[in-house]
């Protein structure tokens, strides 16, 4: 466990702290290689088999094919890295940001648009107890 | 010698790059981000900086799992723009100034600051933003850029204390080198957002605006801000704001606000703007 983990109380939010770094090595050095455009199209071609280059788990593996933002960055990845693939995909930081946390694009944007969604009710994880 | 004349802070959201690029900036989500930067353009094309020093992050671009400096000096000729996964921007390649970088790396690392020299460095959006939004869009930029890079992905990551002492020996550092140049710094990213998981689109304007605040007037109660703070309080990626210390501790104690810009929304991102002159300059 890192030293101070009090970070761990905040809903909603993953920090990438060394448990994370190592166990999402391969994930995010995976989405490394999308950098090369000779990369996105070969993973685009074939995407369970350009996995199999990374040593990485089956459930970081089936969270990539299935684009499950969040468990890709409960497994260990990093949105930094993540971003790489939702670029691959076309998509971007605001479309996964709505993925990961909204019920939909126009519900998120508009949420945006009036301001962001508040501090108020989410600081902590004793204040997310109720919610469904 | 060389002298550091003003601070630049900016928010370096990449949706406000491929806006530009796309040409988008007359839409109504748009226009109203680029219109904050409108005097900002013009202050800095009058003031002609002779070298300005962009402190940004690297966003797992041209670093990665395998090495990931806490803090970095570019002392390269030229980097080239990142592809960051859908090509890089259409923007010049960024040149560098090798004789003040290598100087200031020297001085730095003398004041207790362990660096690592970045010869070969694809630069991202965390340092093409915050250009384009301050020179538009030139087929070059009009002046050598000194990156510095800073860890604010991979944890652990520095304080916002030690960010400021860092400006305060890049400052130094400056000072000392032996040719007249008058020299700006940009500190980047922030300010308030989260990116992912389910708290994502996090803003907190309270937060944002007493940091600006305090950065003009009292930039000492910033550097209490703990990195539980920034999270808990402005989101996950707020931590960026970090950055902004290292600009702030390279300025006097006192300063002129030139010009302040505040927005919400760009893309996740609540955009802030600050520019800070010295007194004495």
């Amino acid at each position: 466990m890192p030293i101070n983990a009090a970070y761990e109380d905040i809903p909603g939010t993953v920090v990438f702290d060394m448990d994370r770094a190592r166990q999402g090595y391969h994930l995010n050095m995976f989405c490394m290689t999308l950098m090369k455009p000779e990369n996105r199209v070969a993973f685009k071609a074939n995407e369970a088999e350009y996995l199999k280059q990374f040593p990485m788990t089956e459930a970081q593996a089936k969270a990539i094919l299935s684009r499950d933002w969040n468990a890709m960055i409960n497994l260990g990845g990093n949105i930094y890295f993540t971003g790489k693939l939702a670029a691959t995909d076309g998509l971007s930081f605001q479309q996964v940001a709505a993925k990961m946390s909204a019920n939909s694009q126009e519900e998120y944007l508009q949420m945006m648009l009036a301001g962001g969604r508040s501090v108020e009710g989410n600081r902590s994880k004793s204040e997310w107890k109720n919610r469904g | 010698m060389a002298k550091i004349v003003a601070g630049v802070g900016t928010s370096h959201v990449p949706a406000i790059g491929a806006a530009l690029d796309n040409g988008r900036t007359g839409e109504p989500y748009w226009k109203p981000v680029f219109a904050g930067y409108e005097k900002s353009k013009e202050w800095i094309a009058k003031l002609k900086p002779d070298v300005c020093i962009a402190v940004y992050n690297d966003h797992a671009s041209a670093f990665s799992l395998e090495m990931f400096p806490t803090f970095g000096v570019g002392a390269g000729e030229e980097y080239p723009i990142a592809d960051e996964g859908w090509g890089p921007r259409p923007v010049p390649p960024v040149k560098g100034h090798p004789d003040l970088a290598w100087h200031i790396i020297q001085s730095v690392v003398q004041d207790d600051f362990d660096l690592c020299i970045c010869n070969k460095m694809a630069v991202d959006h965390g340092l093409s933003v915050p250009l384009s939004v301050m020179f538009g869009q030139p087929s070059e930029w009009p002046c050598p850029i000194i990156p510095v890079i800073v860890n604010v992905v991979v944890y652990p990551v520095p304080t916002g204390k030690r960010c400021y002492m860092l400006g305060k020996a890049i400052r130094k550092a400056v000072e000392s080198f032996d040719k007249d140049l008058k020299v700006v710094i940009f500190g980047t990213g922030g300010m308030s957002h989260q990116l992912a998981g389910q708290r994502a689109g996090l803003i907190n304007k309270e937060f944002d605006n007493r940091f600006l605040d305090n950065l003009v007037h009292d930039p000492a109660a910033n550097l209490d801000i703990t990195h539980l703070e920034y999270l808990r309080e402005a989101g996950a990626e707020a931590i960026e704001l970090v950055m902004w210390q290292v600009m702030r501790g390279a300025l006097d104690d006192e300063v002129n606000e030139i010009h302040r810009f505040y927005h919400v929304p760009a893309s996740n991102t609540a955009v802030g703007h600050i520019i800070l002159e010295n007194k004495k300059s």
